[in-house]
């Protein structure tokens, strides 16, 4: 009894002084003086922006990452293959590689000296210090989340109720829409989360690719680190509450979503295009 | 609608799951594959639905070739040992599941599901989730998914296996009822002889990926094509060469003609069935079965010295354990094959 208290005591004392301790310390400060400071620091030209660009970054990046992390976590568990431990390995490289490592290797690729660098700013494309750029680091840094998630669940629910589905008629993709999608969502959303959160909070593969100016290439982390580096400390712990806004936000609309799945209102995800029950037809045949 | 398979071979790796098997279902009969585990009946069942692709034979349903064609257009209902239940959708959305695919009306929809749901004795549980029943319960709202859709043949893979033993029964006789009803061609897979023996009309036993002999449930067990289908389909006693059924051996007190001297060892009562264990003079032990009333008739005591005298015996040319090959006779046909019938001396 004593123990499990004391393992407890232990646990929670860890957490405060290592994670809630800091991130309380910012939420102080940044009230310290009431919302006026903090909400005149987020409306500078400068800080909007950074917002803006922070969003696009994961309103592109997100849904990349899903759609190729639910698609390589199919291919990985569902068509054995030899070369299925070597895509497994290289899907791990974000986790392995530095972000700092990330953005100087991007940096060198699309560099005037890189390989892809000259040809595509004669096409009039310019990838580094530019948004392009941006969400290539981004999509790379967070690119392993979907697929580390959504592998575990899909090896869990097994094969059989996707054959079910395909004795009753059903052809691949709607047995992925009606049958696979809706057993897998969990896992799905659980990798969406973290996804977002690491394009919200990415900085070292970002600060290199993008040249970090202001108003044009900075978004809300490195927004955060220039103020901080500026003596704004206002802006910057603004900024660093905005971000866990943000992140806060990806997870709530998650667990509503997840909950009203869960309790049958909405059935299985709805399908654009998807007229099976809406359009009324004649029983062929019987 | 008939069924054939004809000449299927499967591998796995390492592992003959099908070693030229040929069958023969004729429509509308109910056939159950019986075999252990590991004897290919049910990777012919998933061959026959096209979960499996064959690497080599066909799969004839309704007399056209259905090898190339995938699982979803074979309009086969499939049923499985775990249910495969879709999880997310309630009771109602599982069975609609197939008349949504073939995009029917909702109004149909709906007749159709509560049609299936009366038959299945699942009308009031619509809205409920796979989790919220029991597993008779589900493997009932299976069969009704698998038969929403009219399929030409209905598979059932060890679909008792998972429910305990008065499930398993109430189920048995009520699938029995369910042919008579509907009339769909059925196969189902099963491990438990007494279970195809009391559902099928025609059985098919399989081992290590052949068919050993197929029939009806009284012609694998009065003529059985070699030891295997002997030892499968009910007990025996192995005396030398020769197989018996224990109750086709006589337990007297008094010695006769021809009858072997034995020891009682154990006699253990299962109810009405009677289990006399007994070591004849050479050290074979066999069991005898005995009815209540002829136990108390005779008085046995344990450590008592009785004579045995085996009824219909059969003893099976060559080397029992090989001559499986050869006995994918067609259903109905007698299955003696090699067997040979003769009475002791």
């Amino acid at each position: 009894m004593t123990a499990k208290w004391g393992l407890r005591g232990l646990a929670f004392g860890y957490l405060g002084l290592l994670l809630l301790a800091p991130v309380g310390m910012i939420f102080y400060k940044t009230f310290e003086h009431g919302l006026g400071p903090p909400i005149e620091a987020m409306t500078s030209p400068d800080a909007v922006h950074a917002i803006w660009l922070t969003l696009l970054m994961v309103a592109v990046a997100v849904p990349l990452n899903t759609v190729f992390g639910v698609g390589c976590a199919l291919l990985l568990v569902r068509h054995r293959w030899k070369g299925n431990a070597l895509i497994d390995g290289i899907i791990n490289l974000p986790f392995a590689v530095s972000p700092v490592v990330i953005g100087l290797s991007l940096f060198l690729l699309y560099g005037n000296d890189g390989w892809f660098g000259p040809t595509l700013s004669e096409w009039g494309i310019q990838v580094l210090f530019s948004t392009p750029g941006m969400i290539l680091a981004s999509v790379f840094v967070s690119l392993p989340f979907v697929v580390r998630e959504t592998v575990p669940v899909l090896q869990e629910i097994g094969t059989e109720q996707e054959q079910a589905a395909s004795t009753l008629g059903a052809n691949g993709w709607q047995t992925f829409w009606r049958v696979t999608l809706p057993a897998i969502r969990w896992g799905v959303a659980y990798g969406v989360v973290l996804t977002t959160a690491r394009v919200l909070g990415e900085f070292g593969a970002v600060t290199i690719v993008s040249g970090s100016i202001s108003g044009e290439t900075e978004t809300l982390p490195l927004f955060v680190a220039k103020s901080f580096e500026q003596f704004n400390e206002e802006a910057a712990y603004a900024g660093a509450i905005v971000l866990a806004l943000l992140a806060l936000t990806t997870l709530l609309l998650m667990s509503i979503g997840g909950r009203r799945a869960k309790a049958g209102a909405s059935g299985p995800i709805p399908i654009a295009g998807d007229t099976a029950l809406s359009t009324p037809t004649t029983k062929e045949g019987s | 609608m008939a069924i054939a398979v004809e000449g299927a071979y499967k591998r796995f790796d390492d592992f003959q799951a099908l070693d030229d098997v040929s069958i023969d279902v004729p429509a509308g009969s109910l056939t159950a594959l019986l075999g252990p585990s590991g004897s290919g009946k049910s990777t012919l069942l998933r061959a026959i639905a096209g979960l499996e692709e064959l690497d080599r034979g066909r799969v004839v349903i309704n007399e056209e070739d259905a090898t190339a064609k995938p699982a979803q257009k074979r309009e086969v209902g499939f049923v499985f040992q775990h249910y495969a239940a879709f999880k997310h959708m309630t009771v109602f959305g599982n069975v609609a599941f197939g008349l949504k695919i073939r995009k029917w009306s909702k109004p149909q929809i709906s007749n159709r599901v509560h049609e299936l749901l009366r038959l299945v004795q699942l009308d009031g549980l619509a809205e409920r989730y796979p989790d919220q029943l029991s597993g008779g319960q589900r493997q009932r709202m299976a069969l009704a998914r698998a038969l929403a859709v009219e399929p030409q043949v209905l598979l059932l893979d060890e679909p008792f296996g998972a429910l305990d033993a008065k499930v398993r029964k109430d189920l048995r006789s009520w699938l029995r009822r369910l042919h008579d009803e509907t009339g769909v061609t059925t196969i189902f897979v099963t491990h438990d002889q007494e279970e195809a023996m009391d559902v099928a009309e025609q059985l098919v036993v399989m081992n290590e990926g052949r068919v050993e002999q197929s029939g009806s449930a009284d012609d694998l067990y009065d003529h059985p094509a070699n030891e295997f289908v002997m030892s499968f389909v009910g007990e025996v006693n192995r005396l030398g060469e020769h197989f018996v059924r224990p109750h086709d051996i006589e337990v007297a007190i008094d010695r006769d003609d021809g009858s072997e001297e034995a020891m009682v060892k154990r006699i253990a009562a299962l109810g009405f069935e009677i289990r006399v264990e007994l070591l004849l003079g050479d050290g074979t032990e066999v069991w005898a079965q005995l009815t209540r009333g002829e136990l108390q008739k005779l008085e046995l005591l344990e450590g008592q010295i009785v004579y045995l005298k085996p009824g219909q015996t059969k003893s099976f040319s060559g080397d029992p354990s090989s001559d499986g090959r050869g006995a994918s006779t067609p259903p109905g046909a007698d299955g003696g094959g090699d067997a040979e019938v003769s009475a002791a001396a």
